[in-house]
């Protein structure tokens, strides 16, 4: 046994009392072998392991109890001396976000190098050489050109490559891997899982993967712990656990992850609210000084009562597609909302018509503000359109709130005081307050826990039903988008690929990018 | 990063204009003239001596002629000082003043870095506390109490340094260094602590430790680099300040530097001089706040690689 992990307990210290992060856990790796651990956001999941390394903040950290041994030695009982002898040489980790993992002031190559030098005695040359090899392995093309190169002139899954070749640089025989993919887009995180598969077998690495999403789990690991609130509720092997789950949490998990197509009938009115066409949106590139085309020529129409998907990778441009037509950034060709063009008029002619066109944006919390009450958030929409009087405004904002499943009792309370979930159903109930008629949602979802976002994607379905309404639905979740939409179209460099019903694009896709998308999604 | 500065010096124009009309009219506005001595000068003798300065011109008259003669480079003569003109007395008093600032940015930089990445180390206890406390202190405490209470410890009391001079005996430019250098070295500790404290607290410090690096190198080599950008930024600002203000140091501990110029001008209504020093030194603040803005840019090598592309 690699590591044999028993009776983790961890408490967090803190001024509004103790918390018990991590409760009572035990697991186990072997040599060439990966461990799944899936929960939702605060379930313990990372905070299991990363207090192995001793890599919590301590105090307020604290581990009450618990064993972790590794090939034989405790790891709980080590000083921070002794740890860091471990850390980075025989365990190693990958984080989520390669964005910001990475020193944005030294180069790859000196973060590289670091680990051989402290913990092998490499001197500069004999270590450049070997993260060169390191990094070609790791799919890194013209390594050594690139071995002076800073972490933003990389991608993010290049920069994740990085991450893991500076891991395995020591050999290490553990690899912990924190949402090593969470971060990055589908097509990338295919590549990223294969990579991480194919030197654990070369390597005969003990892995732990931490992750919330269960199909990237199931199509990595051997074994699977699921976590909630500090504890594991059910082990066993992936096979048995994703084919007949035990726990009522675990089938829950399950259950809530998007899959299939709509089942809804088809949408059977062909009038278009909202009509695009040759839509162009420039920016000015900081680094060439030359104008760079987000959005390039792209026409399609959104038919009254639909949902439409705009699905691509980061970069894409489906965020400004959405952007542009609402006038907030500047475009060019034409948009087309209910007989109207939008992208002549000047912004006071444009107010009348915003009251029926609304955002959702990703994260519910950087889009509220902070020190509005649910009821001034929703009440603010209703007066300034004059859709509600001082009189009649509760009244409404009340019946607002059961629209969107928000308890009554809540209206006078936070955003802080929600959870993301919660936070998300405010954000939609402004968005409908006013009764719009078109609502472009921006990953609404992405950022909430899989049984949260299953919740607000069925809120998000009984609206448009409810009311009548027409969405634009931004996503890089194949998936959720194959549940959600009626529509889907394709977009890649700012281009329109292809735009189908979702069944049939699903089924067959035409273009070779569509293709590339489908396959690489990972499925439950 | 050509374009940005031509930029950056093409906007400190207007700024430079602004300060010498203020400045010229302001100082016309006080009461009193150059040529008003205690004793009355003899209305006939003053008349001449206006007329040789071209102070019997109407003010717009004079603001023109001034503007032009500083176009040629041409700070004109000094009321006061007979016979010198102003561009050589600045000279006279720079070299001093400059070393002056000089000793004291490093004396505050030294302490400030120290003690704000000491303090940031363990932020919210006691190694935290009491260096910023000291800072606090340092911040509010003027030079002039700050310089004779140094004056009455290493002076006299210990009497392990001189205390006036500049240069004369060995040891007498370390009371003046530290007295003009304290209030900055307390700046400095602050916005080195803040910047320390944002940087601690970023995933890829989180790495630096995963990748199981010594402690000192994960401060040094991870963290200063970034979290030392605030104070680099603040240098320029720090060292225009410290030369337009070793006026009271200057005066405390008998240096001949440029300080006393600036201040004994406004009492003796040189308009010149006051006109020089303050254009003067206004440049210099400009051009250091220019240079720290850049030195702070290019040490960020995102925002150095889009300097190299031109744009910007």
């Amino acid at each position: 046994m690699l590591l044999k992990v028993d009776n983790l307990t961890i408490q967090f210290h803190t001024r509004n009392g103790i918390t018990t992060a991590v409760d009572n856990v035990s697991f186990a790796v072997n040599s060439g072998e990966i461990l799944g651990i899936v929960g939702e956001s605060g379930s313990g999941k990372s905070v299991s392991c990363y207090s192995l390394l001793g890599l919590i903040p301590m105090p307020p950290g604290k581990v009450e109890s618990g064993t972790a041994l590794f090939e034989g030695q405790d790891l709980l009982a080590m000083d921070q001396s002794q740890l860091r002898d471990v850390r980075g040489d025989d365990v190693a980790m990958i984080f989520q976000d390669p964005m910001t993992c990475l020193n944005p002031f030294l180069t790859i190559g000196e973060q590289l190098v670091e680990p051989l030098i402290y913990h092998r005695g490499y001197n500069k040359k004999d270590a450049k050489q070997r993260a060169i090899e390191l990094m070609g392995e790791t799919g890194i093309k013209k390594a050594a050109q690139r071995f002076d190169s800073y972490p933003h002139e990389f991608s993010g899954g290049m920069r994740q490559r990085v991450m893991i070749a500076m891991a395995l640089i020591t050999e290490p025989k553990l690899l912990i891997a924190d949402e090593p993919t969470t971060a990055l887009d589908v097509t990338i995180q295919a590549q990223i899982l294969e990579l991480v598969k194919e030197l654990q077998t070369k390597r005969d690495l003990g892995v732990i993967f931490i992750s919330h999403d269960l199909a990237v789990v199931r199509g990595l690991a051997d074994k699977v712990i699921v976590m909630k609130e500090g504890q594991v509720v059910e082990r066993n092997t992936t096979k048995a656990l994703f084919e007949n789950p035990q726990h009522e949490y675990t089938k829950q998990l399950l259950d809530a992850v998007p899959s299939g197509a709509k089942t809804a009938g088809k949408v059977s009115d062909t009038k278009a609210l909202l009509r695009v066409r040759n839509l162009v949106t420039e920016f000015y590139d900081r680094n060439t000084g030359k104008p760079f085309r987000a959005v390039d020529d792209v026409s399609f129409d959104l038919i009254q009562g639909e949902i439409l998907g705009l699905v691509g990778e980061s970069g894409s441009g489906k965020s400004t597609i959405g952007r542009s037509i609402l006038k907030l950034v500047p475009a060019r060709g034409e948009v087309t909302f209910d007989g109207k063009e939008l992208l002549g008029l000047s912004q006071k002619a444009m107010r009348p018509i915003r009251r029926r066109m609304q955002m959702i944006f990703q994260d519910p919390y950087a889009s509220l503000n902070p020190r509005m009450t649910v009821f001034d958030t929703l009440a603010e929409p209703l007066l300034v359109q004059g859709l509600a009087t001082r009189q009649t405004v509760e009244a409404q904002v009340l019946e607002l709130m059961d629209d969107v499943g928000l308890a009554r009792a809540a209206i006078k309370k936070y955003p802080h005081e929600f959870s993301g979930g919660q936070r998300q159903r405010i954000a939609i109930g402004r968005a409908v307050a006013t009764k719009p008629e078109l609502i472009i949602a921006d990953e609404p979802v992405s950022a909430l826990d899989v049984t949260i976002q299953k919740q607000i994607l069925e809120l998000i379905k009984a609206l448009v039903d409810k009311h009548n309404l027409s969405m634009l639905f931004v996503s890089h979740d194949l998936s959720v988008v194959r549940a959600l939409c009626d529509r889907v179209m394709v977009i890649e460099h700012g281009k329109l690929v292809e735009i189908d019903d979702t069944e049939a694009l699903w089924m067959q896709p035409k273009e070779a990018y569509t293709q590339r998308l489908m396959a690489a999604i990972p499925s439950v | 990063m050509l374009r940005y500065t031509l930029l950056r010096l093409l906007q400190a124009i207007p700024v430079l204009f602004a300060v010498i009309t203020a400045t010229f009219f302001l100082i016309r506005q006080a009461p009193g003239g150059p040529f008003d001595a205690e004793k009355p000068v003899i209305p006939a003798v003053k008349r001449a001596l206006e007329a040789k300065y071209n102070l019997d011109l109407p003010v717009w008259q004079q603001y023109t002629q001034y503007l032009g003669d500083l176009f040629k480079g041409d700070m004109g003569p000094s009321f006061k000082y007979p016979g010198w003109d102003v561009h050589d007395l600045i000279l006279s008093g720079l070299p001093t003043t400059a070393e002056l600032a000089l000793y004291a940015l490093l004396v505050a930089l030294v302490i400030g870095v120290l003690a704000g990445v000491f303090a940031s180390l363990k932020p919210n206890t006691a190694q935290d506390y009491i260096p910023m406390s000291l800072a606090m202190i340092g911040i509010c405490m003027p030079t002039f109490l700050l310089g004779p209470l140094l004056v009455l410890m290493f002076g006299f009391w210990l009497e392990w340094l001189p205390v006036t001079g500049w240069g004369d005996l060995p040891g007498d430019k370390i009371l003046p260094s530290i007295t003009l250098g304290a209030a900055y070295a307390a700046y400095i500790a602050r916005l080195t602590r803040g910047g320390m404290l944002e940087i601690m607290s970023q995933d890829y410090i989180r790495t630096a430790r995963a990748k199981g690096l010594p402690e000192w190198v994960v401060v040094t080599k991870h963290a200063l680099r970034g979290g030392l950008i605030p104070t680099i930024a603040f240098l320029g600002p720090a060292f225009a300040g410290l030369l337009a203000g070793s006026f009271v140091v200057e005066t405390i501990f008998q240096i001949p530097g440029l300080g006393r110029f600036y201040v004994q001008a406004a009492f003796n209504r040189d308009y010149t001089m006051i006109l020089g020093t303050t254009i003067f030194l206004s440049t210099l603040i400009i051009i250091f706040n220019l240079l720290s803005d850049l030195l702070a840019t290019w040490l960020n090598p995102k925002l150095r690689s889009q300097f190299r592309g031109g744009a910007v």
